[in-house]
């Protein structure tokens, strides 16, 4: 890592993970690790067509089988308060409500849970439900996104919501593009995608009272998870608890409470003992959403000089019929680049799947693979250098919403990363350049994801000892956000990090924001910041207003602060501990909880992170292996909290847009409304052989508007973007234009 | 997964007895591809025999000038053999291309070429699958047939076999030692396995009640010009799309003797006396090689979604070939 990218005053910025050692040793205890007296095991029956009724369920056979507790469904669920009597005519479900576990015996996708067998052990569990039959009443199922795309419709949800981003959008007059001097116009595909986190979702559910609720459950919006349940069971939320101290990875599948939580919950509630769900990898792929399936049709015209005249963005992409998932896939496209002229639509079409959801850089990732292949394109139709056009096409500010941009450094982070790469080695004919026997290609992408922040609480407490507690009910799922609060809690209060401990994962910790969007730095970073600057502060007044302190009576504009001191700026000798106030003052601890919000500054700034990659790639020309060979990436997304984990962030992220680009996609067989390629050995993530050398830049930037931390957040940006880098390199190995993804060998030969 | 019973037999003669007993009871050895398909339900045997301990753990040399490969030696061991690396490096190569270090340390010579198709829908059980329940029908023919075959398919299933170290013993004419209750025999590796026919829940022509003992490798091994290459969707950790094991004996730029098998078409490793005896006094060059691919993959029938495959099939024959030749480097 060079260090002359990255000069900020942060002593503290690559401090090791501080769960790193418990993670390595395996003392970190994961949901389904946790070792409760009495509990049960539970394994699901899912449903085997993708649309119908549940006309017979046999579970006679499976209940008399050794260890079984109870086998639970429709027909003798202890039931969800929320969902009302189950209906003596069952109705399909209004668009808006989410699937009512066991509440009636209607088939909304395959996969869906059916019934849930509880045993007193796992294996015992998973042979009882193999002899649960379940009848079916099949009805035609649509689950063919292409063959459905006349059905495509503005979202209800997005009707019904005059303020809706994803409404129809014109700026200037589109049709600037009939006129345009060139032109480009193309489809690009993107198939469904499973998040696959290496650790499948899990939970125990536990009723510790019959209206006392505890969940140790993967997911990555404890207080969200906390209040859903609260509600679905009409519970106190305080009755509600939930853990979710380590998880193993979820990329957006912990954002919601899906099925398989309710079960194992309705299961806990019928067997009154603990319950614990492991989904089998096979069922990661219906359970917990996916990537949607989306078509994109782009068009771009321009000068022949290269200036973008018009931009239209269509997409299609898939949701349940039960419910409507909405992502920010042309946003980009409305502000990535200075253009006139542009349009977007945005359309859904409901099919017999279940729902979709937020995978890391939703929206953006999707729709900047599109823009940003479109743009190649159009540099290839130009012969301008992809990255002179994006030069040309900078947008210096919003120009969606007329605003100025917080910060950006988007042309910094061109500069840098194309120094790096060596960009100016790059010949401008397709198959211009080859290496032994393979073309050789190079490719580039820009990145953005938009930065959003949360209303988030934080609560920081010293001790006696000096040690600070500073806690909130955020949860970690994998970029190091204990990490960042300790060094954000440490450097607010001038102590060292060893002082310090984050305590997360936990219901019961001060309100804090799912872990979603980019938004934990920005939202729960700037909640600790404020209630560690309130903590010092509470110190400061104490040490110059208690008699005996040796700083009383001083101005505090005259103090300063280091190493958990406060002395005289002008004297340091005059100084006294954040210990001995606590003594002085007869204090066993000193404690805040402050809250943080956005503000007006979010009409004043646009407010976004950029970036850009730099991807080598080799192809093969007689089988068509394409390698990715090296990339180069720089982005600029505020203040770096933490140099090491954000590194390990911007890896992380094209590693998944490598598996975007070359190897990830989930095949349904239509017959059936099934996916047929739901393992491991047929779902290919990226394995180390894949991985190249990657370096990761970030610019060091300043940006005082979009929170008191500084930071944009970097998780989604990470992979925004790296799939069009990937394939525009693969085009300027090979002059094939592969424009639906993944690029497997067979699309290239 | 079922629950099951449990034997393990530490000689030959005591896994068969234990066999002849519970015919319904299947052979486990390193368990990699038996207990994923008990997982599945796939696989559903009442009474497991281990024969892990069995005595078949060793590589030797045989009285032929050849190498006999013990049956539960393990793919690892076997790979990195001092002998197998420097007589047969087609087959370490074959082996070290197929699943990952964990696995090869634990799946056997005995039971890699006895692994199951990787078949989508023979894994799902809520799917008609012949293999799995002959007569059901096959979902594959006209479904997702991405990874199917391409030669020697039947109406009834189109599956492939997915063994990356059975491509190479077929190159390589390898002999499969087998003891049983009318005692030993021995197979020839091209002979080991067939095709799907109206059978296809039969993979190989052992007999159920047999037990390999061990793998002969025959004297020649073809150590200086031999190639084995894995076409995949990744760059390891995946199932060959195609594969190829190629092997030549050359003489200045003459070819003397060739062999070709290939992997991951049909559903058994493919192979063409008659493409191979084409090759021989021809020189070594990529006209040549690409008329023997045609001639390899004469007949070749896609489904819809794996017609890329003979295409695909025919630009790695050439590779494989021009590599074996060392007219090409390896990536
Ligand atoms: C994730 C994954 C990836 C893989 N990738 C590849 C790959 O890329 N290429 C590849 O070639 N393979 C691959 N494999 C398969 C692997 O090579 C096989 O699972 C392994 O070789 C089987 O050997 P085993 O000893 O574990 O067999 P087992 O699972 O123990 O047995 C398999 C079958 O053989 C029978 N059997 C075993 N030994 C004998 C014997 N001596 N006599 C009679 N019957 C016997 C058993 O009864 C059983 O029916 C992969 C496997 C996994 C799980
Ligand atoms: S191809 Fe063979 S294994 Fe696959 S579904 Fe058809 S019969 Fe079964």
């Amino acid at each position: 890592m060079e260090k002359a990218f990255f000069d900020q005053d942060n002593i503290n910025d690559s401090l090791d993970r501080v769960d790193g050692r418990l993670k390595v040793t395996g003392k970190a205890t994961y949901a389904a690790e946790y070792q409760l007296p009495n509990i049960a095991h539970a394994v699901l029956v899912t449903s085997t067509i993708a649309k119908g009724l549940i006309t017979a369920l046999d579970s006679k056979q499976a209940e008399r089988a050794p260890g079984i507790l109870a086998v639970i469904s429709h027909v003798n669920s202890p039931g969800v308060p929320a969902y009302g009597s189950s209906p003596a005519m069952p109705e399909r479900a209004t668009l808006g409500t989410p699937l009512r576990v066991f509440h009636d015996n209607l088939v909304y996708f395959s996969g869906q849970p059916v019934a849930v067998v509880v045993a007193d052990t796992l294996q015992r569990a998973k042979y009882a439900a193999s002899l649960v039959k379940v009848q079916y009443e099949k009805e035609p199922h649509q689950t063919d996104l292409e063959a459905n795309i006349s059905r495509a419709a503005l979202p209800a949800n997005v009707q019904r919501d005059k303020n809706s981003r994803y409404h129809d959008y014109d700026r200037g007059n589109p049709e600037a593009l009939n006129t345009a001097a060139v032109k480009i116009e193309a489809t690009y595909k993107i198939p469904t995608e499973h998040h696959n986190p290496l650790e499948p979702h899990a939970l125990i559910a536990h009723w510790e009272a019959p209206d006392k609720l505890t969940l140790y459950d993967k997911t990555q919006v404890i207080k969200g998870t906390q209040g859903n349940l609260a509600r679905a069971f009409k519970l106190p939320i305080e009755n509600v608890k939930v853990q979710a101290k380590f998880i193993g990875g979820a990329f957006g599948s912990g954002i919601r409470v899906w099925p398989h939580v309710m079960a194992a919950t309705l299961a806990a509630k019928k067997v009154q003992r603990p319950v614990k769900l492991a989904l089998p990898r096979e069922l990661m792929f219906n359970s917990v959403g996916s990537r949607p399936e989306t078509i994109q049709k782009l068009s771009i015209g321009a000068t022949k000089d290269g200036r973008l005249t018009a931009i239209t963005h269509e997409a299609i992409a898939h949701t349940s019929t039960y419910e409507e998932h909405t992502e920010r896939t042309v946003l980009a496209t409305r502000v990535l680049y200075a253009c006139p002229n542009v349009r977007t639509r945005y359309r859904l079409v409901n099919l017999d799947v279940n729902t979709p959801t937020w995978m890391r850089g939703p929206g953006e990732v999707t729709g900047v693979y599109a823009l940003e292949s479109a743009i190649d394109e159009l540099a290839y139709a130009l012969r301008i250098d992809p990255l002179e056009l994006r030069l040309r096409n900078h947008a210096d500010s919003d120009p969606e919403k007329n605003l100025p941009w917080s910060s950006k450094s988007l042309k910094e982070c061109y500069a840098k990363g194309a120094e790096h790469f060596g960009w100016h080695k790059r010949t401008l004919e397709p198959r211009s350049m080859r290496q032994g026997q393979f073309l050789v290609g190079y490719g580039m992408a820009s990145s953005m994801f938009g930065v959003h922040r949360n209303n988030a609480k934080a609560r920081a407490v010293l001790q006696a000892d000096g040690k600070v507690i500073v806690q909130s009910a955020t949860s970690d799922i994998g970029p190091g956000t204990g990490t960042a609060m300790t060094q954000i809690a440490a450097d607010t209060l001038n102590i060292s990090p060893a002082l310090i401990r984050f305590d997360l994962g936990e219901s019961t910790l001060p309100d804090a924001p799912g872990q979603t969007g980019s938004t934990t730095v920005s939202s729960v970073g700037s909640a600790v910041k404020v209630a560690c600057e309130a903590l010092k502060q509470k110190l400061l007044q104490l040490a110059v207003t208690s008699p005996h302190s040796t700083l009383y009576n001083a101005n505090p504009a005259d103090l300063s602060v280091a190493d958990g001191r406060i002395f005289k700026t002008q004297n340091p000798a005059v100084s006294i501990t954040y210990t001995e106030i606590l003594k002085q003052n007869n204090l066993p601890q000193l404690e805040v909880t402050e809250e943080s919000k956005p503000g007006a500054e979010w009409q004043k700034y646009s407010m976004s992170a950029f970036g850009a990659h730099f991807v080598e790639v080799h192809v093969n020309p007689i089988t068509g292996e394409v390698r990715v060979k090296r990339v180069v990436t720089c982005a600029g997304v505020g203040k770096v909290i933490n140099l090491k984990t954000a590194r390990s962030q911007s890896i992380g992220g094209i590693v998944g847009g490598i598996g975007m680009a070359l190897t990830e996609e989930s095949v349904m067989d239509h017959r059936f409304g099934r996916y047929v390629t739901a393992d491991f050995a047929n779902y290919h993530v990226p394995v180390h052989a894949d991985v190249p050398q990657i370096d990761a830049f970030f610019i060091d930037e300043h940006d005082p508007h979009v929170n008191p931390v500084g930071a944009k957040g970097l998780g989604e940006i990470a992979i925004v973007g790296v799939s069009a880098a990937i394939a525009n390199a693969v085009f300027h190995a090979t002059g094939k234009r592969i424009r639906n993804l993944p690029i497997t060998p067979d699309k290239l030969i | 997964m079922n629950s099951f019973t449990y034997f393990r037999a530490h000689e030959v003669a005591a896994a068969l007895t234990e066999k002849a007993t519970a015919p319904q009871a299947k052979f486990i050895a390193g368990g990699t591809n038996l207990t994923d398909l008990m997982k599945v339900n796939v696989e559903q045997p009442h009474h497991l025999i281990d024969i892990r301990r069995l005595p078949l753990n060793k590589i030797e040399e045989t009285e032929e000038n050849g190498l006999r490969l013990g049956a539960l030696v393990t793919n690892a061991d076997t790979a990195y053999h001092p002998l197998v690396e420097s007589r047969y490096p087609l087959l370490a190569k074959a082996i070290l291309a197929g699943a990952s270090a964990q696995l090869r340390n634990m799946a056997t010579n005995g039971g890699n070429p006895l692994q199951r198709t990787r078949c989508y829908y023979f894994y799902d059980t809520a799917t008609a699958c012949n293999k799995r329940e002959p007569g059901s029908g096959c979902s594959a023919l006209n479904g997702y047939n991405r990874i199917h075959a391409i030669l020697g398919t039947s109406e009834h299933c189109i599956a492939v076999h997915p063994s990356d170290m059975a491509v190479a013993l077929t190159a390589l004419d390898a002999k499969v030692n087998v003891t049983g209750p009318q005692g030993e025999r021995v197979i020839p590796f091209p002979e080991f396995h067939r095709l799907p026919g109206d059978t296809p829940n039969i993979d190989t022509n052992l007999s159920p009640d047999e037990i390999i003992t061990a793998i002969d490798l025959p004297t020649k091994g073809f150590a200086e010009n031999n190639a084995y290459l894995k076409l995949r969707d990744r760059t390891s950790y995946a199932f060959a799309l195609v594969s190829v094991a190629a092997a030549l004996e050359l003489e200045g730029n003459i070819i003397k003797e060739a062999r070709i098998a290939l992997g991951g078409v049909a559903h058994k490793p493919w192979r063409k006396p008659e493409a191979e005896a084409q090759l021989v006094g021809k020189e070594a060059n990529p006209e040549n090689f690409a008329q023997v691919a045609e001639t390899l993959l004469a007949g070749a029938q896609g489904f819809g979604h794996n017609n890329f495959k003979i295409e695909l099939a025919k630009r790695a024959i050439v590779r494989a070939l021009l590599q074996a030749a060392k007219m090409e480097e390896i990536s």
